[in-house]
């Protein structure tokens, strides 16, 4: 006789919910990865760090001038000599030309005989061409040119116009582009490679659970990922806060779940982490190019402005900038949070319609 | 327990076809699996078992054919139906990062109801390994693994898909014995093999697929004794291939004669009688032996005998 299997006492309690094991199972595989855990915390932090320190601002620099020799004894040498902001070297006519050349010098002073002055420079370098209205300043006024009008001079350093401010929330924007993509992306191609994805739907787990667990999976980590790189630019750099916290945070949550769905579309279908891996780079590389991570998205011709404006990032960038620097209004980021929540729908409606799970 | 044939369908397949772009795999295959027996699907590599068994497991789709489990169907039952099943795919890596008992609580908590981890850790003996990584486990260790995962939802009907490819002759041992602790519950399993060994110790009824079709169903002792054949003899000579099949299936008690690998294969009533008449006949043809072995008639003799090739052929 067969045992009744169906009287058997089935245990139905000892058990954790789907979802928080799928979302601890996310967890575990995340920070048993020591090489994850660097790029997503660590790598951007150096990164703030180097670029801080690489483009603080520093204090004007000196101008570096010749004055061509045979004029040594012309009253315009000790006039620039004596003059703040201007480094003189004396030099024959063959030295000064090759230290322009070189641009060790920025502009070549000769005093003719006839008492007027011969200024030699490139007109197509910067520093040139300031060194040119300093030092004819300079010369004008030791002729006796007087201003006609009085100036006075109020020096300011504006918190929120430096490069590490523009910086800081630019690369907070490409790590959760970055951790969205590669996060879940790389997870979901490398398990249906396995065919771990395969495995699970032959259970009875709930594949909107499984998806889903990817999910909470980022907005726990976005929590520490943003505080760590803000808390840094703030502690080390005084970077500003000026909009609001909650205005912030859900700037920092639609962004990272529409890179999330973004990262889902491109796991949708590939078998294969190298396949998976160009389509990232496809999608991520303009991205960092025509964003503003590092400058300005204004800096490309006006005719690709409509492409660059409709990419995630450069909302998502524009968002953070306009929060944190500007302290911005919900009207003012209202357009850029229409165009991040835009790719979070089509994204995710894209990527479930697509979504191979053999 | 030996299942009567008087038990409930635990599966029945009629009329299963599946084609891919260039090939038939499944060609009208019908199949009968009794509730608490050990099936057996036996054949090469290619012959269809795999996706016969991912059609039942709700995997793929047939194109043709109807396929019925535990009373209920795939497209009407789906989740009722995967909550009963247990099921080991060929090939499937568990995520590395995860301890064995991180694994098997994350399996169990996909199912309303099951063992506990605890229960179905300690049945395929991996207690020692609870908390090892399993990037660190071994290959048999690996797959006793997989199968933890098919228990531990408490399956009525396990699907075992190559269960012991590939591994060691002491993990598959443990792996026999765990699928007849099952059994002996009253589960029933179906399971895919090329080896004819495992097919014979674990199951009650085998099918021997080929080219997408059943080509004999039975118990392990019926197929072999449907050869009438007492026993097999493999012998070589130098010159194998100049000796006539005809001149073999003269000898008494001779029923099939079949060359393969440069040595002959005789499948005979009773050795005792034949292996005289053979050695004399080798002698008088000045045909010294190079090997002579004797066994009783395996599942892979009748495999042979039914399809002309040996089972390792493709494997």
């Amino acid at each position: 006789m067969t045992l009744d299997r169906s009287k058997r006492a089935r245990n139905t309690t000892d058990n954790t919910p789907a979802i928080v094991e799928l979302t601890l199972s996310r967890f575990r595989e995340f920070y048993r990865e020591p090489e994850a855990v660097f790029w997503v915390f660590i790598f951007p932090i150096l990164l703030a760090g180097g670029l801080g320190i690489a483009f603080r601002n520093r204090p004007a620099e000196a101008t570096h001038i010749a004055v061509a020799r045979g004029a040594t004894n012309s009253p315009i040498v000790d006039s620039l000599q004596n003059s703040t902001g201007i480094v003189v070297d004396v030099l024959d006519d063959t030295a000064a030309a090759n230290a322009l050349r070189t641009g060790k010098v920025a502009l070549v002073v000769t005093p003719r005989a006839d008492g007027s002055v011969e200024y030699r420079f490139d007109d197509a370098r910067p520093e040139s061409r300031t060194a040119r209205m300093v030092v004819d300043r300079a010369v004008q006024r030791a002729g006796g040119q007087q201003d006609p009008v009085p100036v006075a001079d109020t020096k300011v350093s504006e918190r929120g116009s430096r490069y590490i401010d523009f910086v800081v929330p630019g690369l907070l924007g490409m790590n959760l582009m970055g951790s969205g993509i590669w996060g879940i992306g790389f997870a979901i191609v490398d398990a249906r490679k396995k065919k771990l994805l395969k495995r699970l739907i032959a259970t009875p787990m709930s594949k909107a659970e499984y998806l889903a667990s990817f999910l909470f999976f980022r907005l726990s980590l976005l929590v520490v990922e943003v505080a760590s790189l803000i808390g840094f630019g703030t502690l080390v750099f005084g970077v500003p806060l000026r909009g609001s916290l909650t205005q912030l945070a859900i700037i920092c949550v639609l962004s990272s779940l529409a890179f999330g769905g973004l990262g889902l579309l491109i796991a949708a279908r590939p078998r294969t982490i190298e396949g998976a891996s160009g389509l990232m780079n496809l999608v991520m590389l303009p991205m960092w190019v025509f964003s503003g991570v590092f400058f300005s998205s204004g800096n490309f011709p006006k005719a690709a402005q409509p492409f660059i404006q409709a990419l995630p990032l450069t909302a998502v960038n524009d968002a953070l900038r306009a929060n944190m620097l500007q302290g911005a209004s919900w009207g003012t980021v209202g357009g850029e949070l229409a165009i991040i929540v835009t790719w979070l729908v089509v994204c995710f409606t894209l990527a479930l319609r697509l979504f191979r799970w053999r | 327990m030996p299942a009567s044939s008087t038990a409930p369908l635990a599966l029945s397949v009629r009329g299963l076809r599946k084609a891919y772009a260039d090939v038939v795999a499944v060609d009208a295959l019908d199949l009968e699996v009794r509730t608490g027996e050990c099936f057996g699907l036996l054949g090469p590599n290619g012959a269809g078992k795999t996706t016969t068994i991912e059609i039942c497991e709700g995997l793929l789709s047939p194109d043709a054919g109807t396929v019925e489990i535990l009373g209920m169907q795939w497209a009407r039952d789906g989740n009722a139906l995967r909550s009963r099943l247990g099921i080991q795919l060929q090939e499937t890596l568990l995520s590395e990062k995860l301890t064995v008992a991180e694994s098997v609580k994350l399996f169990r908590s996909f199912y309303p109801a099951g063992r506990s981890v605890d229960e179905v850790i300690g049945l395929v003996q991996l207690d020692e390994k609870r908390r090892a990584r399993v990037g660190t486990l071994s290959g048999g260790q690996k797959q006793r693994l997989a199968v933890a995962c098919a228990l531990v939802g408490d399956p009525d009907l396990l699907f075992l898909d190559e269960p012991t490819t590939g591994l060691d002759p002491q993990s598959r041992r443990q792996l026999w014995d765990i699928i007849d602790k099952f059994r002996s519950e009253g589960g029933t399993t179906v399971l895919t093999t090329h080896y004819m060994d495992e097919a014979e110790r674990l199951c009650d009824r085998v099918a021997i697929v080929d080219h997408g079709r059943v080509i004999a169903l039975g118990t392990p002792r019926e197929l072999i004794s449907s050869l009438g054949a007492g026993h097999v003899i493999e012998f070589g000579v130098d010159g194998s291939r100049e000796i006539d099949e005809a001149a073999l299936l003269a000898l008494a008690g001779v029923k099939s004669a079949r060359l393969a690998g440069g040595s002959w294969a005789l499948q005979v009533g009773a050795a005792h009688e034949t292996i005289p008449v053979l050695l004399q006949t080798l002698e008088a043809r000045g045909m010294p032996l190079t090997e002579l072995r004797t066994h009783s008639p395996t599942l892979e003799d009748v495999f042979v005998t039914l399809t002309g090739r040996s089972l390792r052929d493709d494997a």
